[in-house]
């Protein structure tokens, strides 16, 4: 397998009339990484990944999608790439069984179709008709459609969306085991603990733009303070933000031992991806 | 070239399966013709030359229903489920989804015609078809035309809920209008003016000829054209506005 990356897009635009839902995104994706687009709800992360996805035509920029323009929508992409979306309806009346053996028959090397029903955890419902199938094994019955072709490349629009804590964990799971399958997954989300606890790498989207991209835990670490915290001698709880936490905390301690005081509940934290995220994304 | 031809016949078969597993559709795509001749044939009772005419429209009236309103319902349907973005992201190719979906739609046209045809002959005095290249020259000129139709229709109605009164302030204007019940001929002018219009009307004609009259292919050449030309009108619009997923906004 060659070394370019899974995806690239470069400089991406999309313009709905007036309105530019996404103005100028720059993302790379790697071989078997999980990238996670991050962002609150009109983003533009689904407009990103429809573009990616050949779903939508991009008004502007460069993309490539494992070598392919995905707007010319070739077959050979699609044999590769396998796509859960946000909300994906199946026929009312068709069994999983049945739908992954038809789904399967689109693809040149599928998956075995009771692979892919344990895989996901459908193997009991395999033969009911899927109008009777709950939301979560019908979230699960998208996973293993957008599997059974044995995609190199898999995207993800808010996969967890609806989902009761266990489904998330049990979702979680499936995600996990794709990556260790050497999958490539783009995920969306606009779950913080989600894109921390999956993605290698996350870009923050904020109004069509890219405000952070990193790993989770260099994205806390790369911002700009730590917040160190303590309670006076009045009891009063004081908070200081600094991008030089060494140089504050050795004045703090200084002056403390010089008034003869302790400096309570003394902390210096990192801040979190959700602070990072907060604060990259709140509305000034 | 043999892969799509073998994936058409794949999404064929699902087409089959998925019908007969929806009884309201079936019973909309079978009962429905047969009870309207029921009626009108026993009203018509012991007159043949309006059940000479009634048994061909009501076979035309089928061509309709089994392509144009089936479709059009199908495709609204799927669309607001998200099943058609869903197949749309697939390497599935589009000529092959639209080669079974089309084959479903062949495939019950054909079966109604059948019933039709048998019921004609033995309850209605209509005896066998006259011409049989004749009837299905007619049947699947009527089906290209109203097929495409209902699909370039679907583009139109904005969401499941309204397909019903869309389907039908189309429908039922056209069956009574192109005289699937009595014969036009008998009809004021500037109605008579309409119908003939429509390529329902023509429908009738044709298989009026085919199925009782015996007037010949080379009779009909231009209830043929017309079909055609409504056809192509349907095609082109069928393919142009189609839409894979449900507007947003």
């Amino acid at each position: 397998m060659s070394a370019d990356p899974a995806i690239e897009v470069h400089d991406l635009r999309k313009r709905y009339g007036e309105f530019e839902a996404v103005r100028g995104i720059d993302i790379e994706v790697q071989r078997g990484e999980v990238f996670g687009l991050l962002g609150p709800n009109g983003a533009g992360k689904t407009t990103t990944v429809e573009i990616l996805e050949g779903y939508r035509q991009r008004s502007d920029g460069e993309v490539a999608v494992l070598g392919h323009d995905p707007a010319v929508r070739s077959r050979e992409l699609r044999q590769r790439i396998g796509i859960v979306l946000q909300s994906g309806g199946i026929y009312g009346h068709i069994t999983p069984r049945e739908a992954l053996r038809h789904w399967a028959s689109f693809y040149p090397r599928p998956r075995d179709v009771g692979e892919v029903l344990a895989l996901v955890g459908l193997t009991d419902k395999a033969d009911v008709r899927s109008r009777k199938l709950s939301g979560g094994q019908l979230r699960r019955l998208d996973f293993a459609l957008a599997l059974v072709g044995d995609p190199e490349l898999i995207f993800l629009d808010e996969p967890t969306t609806g989902f009761d804590p266990e489904a998330r964990r049990t979702a979680w799971e499936t995600i996990r085991s794709l990556r260790d399958l050497g999958k490539t997954i783009l995920l969306t989300t606009h779950y913080l603990d989600e894109a921390q606890a999956l993605a290698d790498r996350v870009a923050i989207v904020k109004d069509g733009r890219v405000l952070a991209i990193g790993p989770p835990r260099e994205l806390g670490v790369g911002a700009s303070h730590y917040r160190v915290m303590y309670r006076n001698a009045q009891g009063q709880l004081v908070e200081h933000e600094t991008d030089d936490p060494t140089r504050l905390l050795h004045e703090l301690t200084e002056s403390a031992i010089a008034r003869g005081e302790r400096l309570e509940e003394l902390s210096v934290g990192r801040p979190s991806l959700e602070d990072v995220y907060l604060e990259l994304t709140a509305d000034v | 070239m043999s892969d799509t031809l073998a994936l058409s016949w794949r999404q064929y078969r699902l087409e089959r399966r998925m019908f007969w597993r929806n009884p309201s559709a079936a019973f909309f795509n079978f009962l429905l013709p047969l009870l309207f001749l029921a009626f009108f044939g026993a009203l018509f009772h012991g007159e043949q030359s309006k059940l000479d005419h009634l048994v061909p429209g009501i076979a035309a009236m089928s061509v309709m229903s089994t392509t144009f309103t089936a479709l059009a319902y199908n495709i609204v349907f799927l669309r607001e489920r998200g099943v058609l973005k869903r197949i749309h992201g697939t390497p599935l190719p589009t000529i092959s989804y639209f080669g079974g979906v089309a084959a479903n739609a062949v495939t019950n046209t054909a079966l109604q015609i059948m019933i039709i045809t048998v019921v004609g002959e033995l309850f209605f005095g209509t005896g066998w078809p006259r011409d049989w290249a004749e009837l299905v020259v007619f049947v699947i000129a009527g089906v290209v035309c109203f097929a495409s139709l209902g699909v370039a229709f679907a583009h139109v109605i904005p969401n499941f809920e309204s397909t019903a009164a869309y389907v039908n302030a189309v429908f039922l204007p056209v069956i009574f209008i192109s005289g699937v019940f009595y014969d036009v001929k008998n009809v004021p002018v500037f109605l008579r003016d309409i119908a003939e219009a429509l390529p329902l009307t023509h429908l009738i004609d044709g298989l009026e000829g085919a199925m009782v009259t015996g007037k010949g292919l080379s009779d009909n050449l231009t209830a043929l054209a017309v079909i055609g030309l409504w056809g192509a009108f349907g095609l082109v619009f069928a393919v142009r506005g189609f839409s894979w997923e449900q507007g947003r906004e």
